[in-house]
């Protein structure tokens, strides 16, 4: 489903990813770990076309996200540590307008839904900026499930969430059929990684170092791996 | 017609974000009052003919509180995060500019429909004249958000980006200044349309010129 080939990403004379190559399967749900400034925010910017690679190639479901962005949008549901959201906006005027631009069908009806599904209805004519962080970050995920894209990009979705909106995250989540769903997300917390990826890839310094597959992946051998690359030396 | 309507939603989405805070409009329209207000006192105290000056101090006014609802165009989204979301949606970028730059638009021409009429009090103005000081203000007020957004979406990515704005778009819009002013003086004169329509003209082409290449190159300064 996504396709990493080569992937360079340069700042001016910082290259960030170097060379990067990584397939994730249709329907997989893989974690990435890695230190600060080891290029996971700057590799999910380059997967919900946000920012443009500067050599590689990515493809989307066969789409290269290059050569056709628009097709590759419709593909992408993004949930970042921002909820990308107008706080001014109740959270019902945000996902309607968000319906509009995706051409989402009876749109409020699946506005409605979603509220109801992420515990939002009832404050649905609310300033965005009035929600808790938890209920801001759930209806970052309603956002991205508006128009139920195959891929899900998940940036630290944990940031600033004590541990129940964590737990609460994780659970709407996985509510949220992600078997049907390809889903990459980036997290620090290796507890996280563990118990939800079926894969998880390291990366430090714009490489992928390591790869733990399903069968082999616990906090301990997890963390005994992130330790070895990712250390500070 | 997929797309008008995803312009009418980013329109609609800025104007129902004003309408809750209104801190864009409201400092706009203190910013056009003072301006009117101060010229006014000022001239009066000091020119012979203060009509003369009145196209000026219009546009100054004008050009000024445009800038400011400009600059709080992107800013806004930026710091906010939702600039992402709407970058991330399946939409055109010059369905996004137009959007914008609409949305810009109404902005002034609210602030406009306000000050017109406390303008030609202040100045001594006939009220005859405020159809067609409206209608060079609307196209006038186009030529301004047109490169405005642009430049807005442009800064808003530099740490200077308050700045930076008015330092790049004066130097642009003299033209829409210029044309502008001359066009309302010509009213206030009741010069025959004949006498400037040169200025008429410039008005118009730069509108059409401008906005069509800032549409085209919106697409380049939006990302990063």
């Amino acid at each position: 489903m996504i396709e990493i080939r080569g992937l360079v990403k340069a700042f001016g004379s910082h290259v960030v990813l170097k060379g990067l190559t990584l397939h994730i399967g249709a329907g997989e749900f893989m974690t990435l770990v890695g230190p600060n400034g080891a290029g996971k925010t700057t590799l999910i910017r380059i997967l919900a076309t946000l920012s443009r690679p500067t050599a590689g190639q990515v493809l989307l479901g066969g789409c290269d996200l290059t050569a056709d962005p628009m097709t590759a949008r419709r593909m992408i549901g993004l949930v970042s540590h921002r909820t990308l959201l107008d706080d001014d906006l109740s959270g019902e005027q945000n996902l309607l307008f968000y319906a509009q631009l995706y051409d989402v069908a009876h749109p409020k009806t699946r506005v409605e839904a979603l509220l109801r599904q992420m515990g939002l209805w009832g404050r649905h004519h609310d300033p965005v900026r009035t929600y808790s962080r938890g209920m801001q970050q759930r209806l970052a995920i309603a956002r991205a499930l508006l128009h139920n894209p195959p891929v899900l990009l998940l940036d630290e979705p944990d940031t600033g969430l004590d541990r129940h909106a964590a737990e609460t995250l994780g659970m709407l989540l996985r509510q949220a059929d992600l078997g049907q769903r390809t889903v990459l997300m980036t997290t620090h917390n290796l507890e996280y990684a563990a118990a939800w990826g079926e894969r998880v890839a390291i990366l430090v310094n714009g490489q992928i170092v390591s790869q733990i597959h399903r069968a082999e992946i616990t906090l301990a051998t997890l963390r005994a791996q992130y330790d070895q690359y990712a250390a500070p030396v | 017609m997929q797309h008008l309507c995803k312009i009418g939603a980013i329109i609609a989405k800025d104007l129902a974000a004003e309408l809750r805070t209104r801190e864009m409009l409201g400092a706009m329209f203190v910013f056009a009052l003072l301006v009117i207000f101060i010229f006014n006192f000022a001239f009066e105290l000091r020119a012979e003919n203060q009509r003369a000056l009145a196209p000026g101090v219009l546009w100054v006014a004008i050009t000024f509180s445009g800038m400011l609802g400009l600059s709080r165009s992107f800013i806004r989204e930026k710091d906010r995060g939702s600039l992402e979301g709407l970058l991330l949606a399946p939409v055109d970028r010059g369905v996004i500019f137009l959007g914008k730059m609409l949305g810009n638009a109404l902005f002034i021409v609210i602030i406009d429909c306000i000050i017109l009429p406390v303008f030609v009090v202040l100045f001594d103005i006939p009220a005859a004249a405020l159809p067609q000081l409206a209608m060079i203000a609307i196209l006038g007020t186009l030529g301004l958000s047109g490169v405005g957004t642009l430049f807005s979406a442009m800064a808003v990515h530099t740490r200077a980006r308050e700045v930076l704005l008015p330092v790049l778009l004066f130097p642009l819009i003299v033209p829409v200044i210029l044309s502008a002013v001359k066009l309302s003086a010509a009213v206030l004169d009741r010069l025959p349309f004949a006498e400037v329509q040169s200025w008429f003209s410039l008005l118009v082409v730069f509108d059409i010129v401008f906005g069509a290449l800032s549409f085209l190159f919106f697409d380049y300064v939006i990302e990063e």
